[in-house]
């Protein structure tokens, strides 16, 4: 019988920490860009039921009977050791990219909003469903040129948060900044998993 | 011959058959679910040829004899995620593999050890 060799890993299996975290906002908003600033980025495809709404603009002559496509996307990987690893994870902004939003977001450590305060309300749904899921998450203000400056607590306000959440401002293509936006979420997350349990 | 020898296609070959014909057809994968992040785990370093198993799984076992990542394996491969997911179903039926789900990161189960050497990480990039 033939048989298929692999080379060895030469490293010895032990936990291996994976930790997800989610990078949402509008489309258009600087989630790629972030990514791309602080960690490698890896290509990743993955399938996407056509809905009407797609099926409308893509070409579907021919494959009446096709009701997935194949959707590329991006996820950026930080290997802080070698045995400790974070995923960040941009969840599709547009509408039909939805179905996602479960997948990515089962076990998550939390979640990154990025807004732009030109169009603010493209980040609701985005603050609705994180708050729904109880996925800590802290808001980041990406800073584009020659955008009217708002302050914070006007920001706040606008996007009805509550006090204790973080919200700070960025610039999405700046390694120091993405990296200072991670560190206030992972700060956000260990003193949520402080508070006492209120339910 | 390229160096890469174990890798029976390499990306100049382009996609050869169609994604779900890897499957035969299939789109749901057996037993459990599993993460994104679950970590994949090779059991052997050798398997036979043949008894079921295509060139895209051994792609897959071959990169987990190192613990992998579902969504590294799915990047390396260049197969879609669902794709990859119903392979490492099939290799875990056999027991070629083992998918080991991500440290709890939800809630209550934090580990607030492992965050702090997170924020240690980031700090020190």
């Amino acid at each position: 019988m033939a048989y298929g060799g692999f080379e060895a890993g030469g490293m010895a299996p032990r936990r291996h920490r994976a930790i997800k975290i989610l990078l949402a906002g509008g489309f258009g908003v600087g989630k790629t860009t972030l990514v791309g600033a602080v960690s490698e980025i890896r290509p990743l495809r993955t399938e996407e039921p056509l809905t009407e709404s797609s099926a409308a603009v893509d070409s579907t002559v021919g494959v009446e009977r096709k009701t997935t496509t194949t959707v590329a996307m991006d996820f950026g990987r930080i290997t802080l050791r070698d045995d400790l690893v974070l995923y960040l994870f941009g969840t599709p902004g547009q509408e039909r990219f939805w179905f996602m939003w479960d997948e990515l977001s089962l076990g998550a450590l939390g979640a990154v909003v990025l807004a732009d305060t030109r169009r603010l309300a493209d980040c609701f749904p985005a603050i609705d469903y994180f708050e729904r899921r109880e996925i800590p998450f802290i808001v980041a203000l990406n800073v584009f040129e020659g955008a009217r400056r708002y302050s914070l607590s006007d920001v706040r306000v606008a996007l009805d948060l509550d006090p204790r959440l973080p919200i700070i401002m960025c610039d999405a293509r700046s390694r120091e900044s993405a990296k200072e936006v991670l560190i206030t979420l992972i700060e956000h997350v260990l003193s949520v998993a402080d508070e006492p349990v209120s339910r | 011959m390229p160096a890469n020898d174990e890798r029976w296609l390499d990306a100049a070959a382009g996609p050869v058959v169609r994604p779900y014909a890897v499957t035969q057809g299939r789109t749901r994968h057996s037993g459990e679910a599993f993460d994104l992040v679950a970590t994949v785990t090779a059991t052997t370093t050798r398997v036979a040829i043949g008894g079921g198993l295509g060139p895209e799984h051994m792609s897959v076992l071959q990169l987990s004899q190192v613990p992998s990542t579902v969504v590294d394996i799915a990047s390396d491969v260049d197969l879609p995620l669902g794709v990859v997911r119903i392979l490492l179903g099939d290799l875990r039926e056999l027991g070629l593999v083992t998918i080991q789900a991500p440290v709890p990161m939800r809630a209550q189960q934090v580990d607030k050890d492992t965050l702090r050497e997170v924020l240690h990480g980031l700090r020190g990039l």
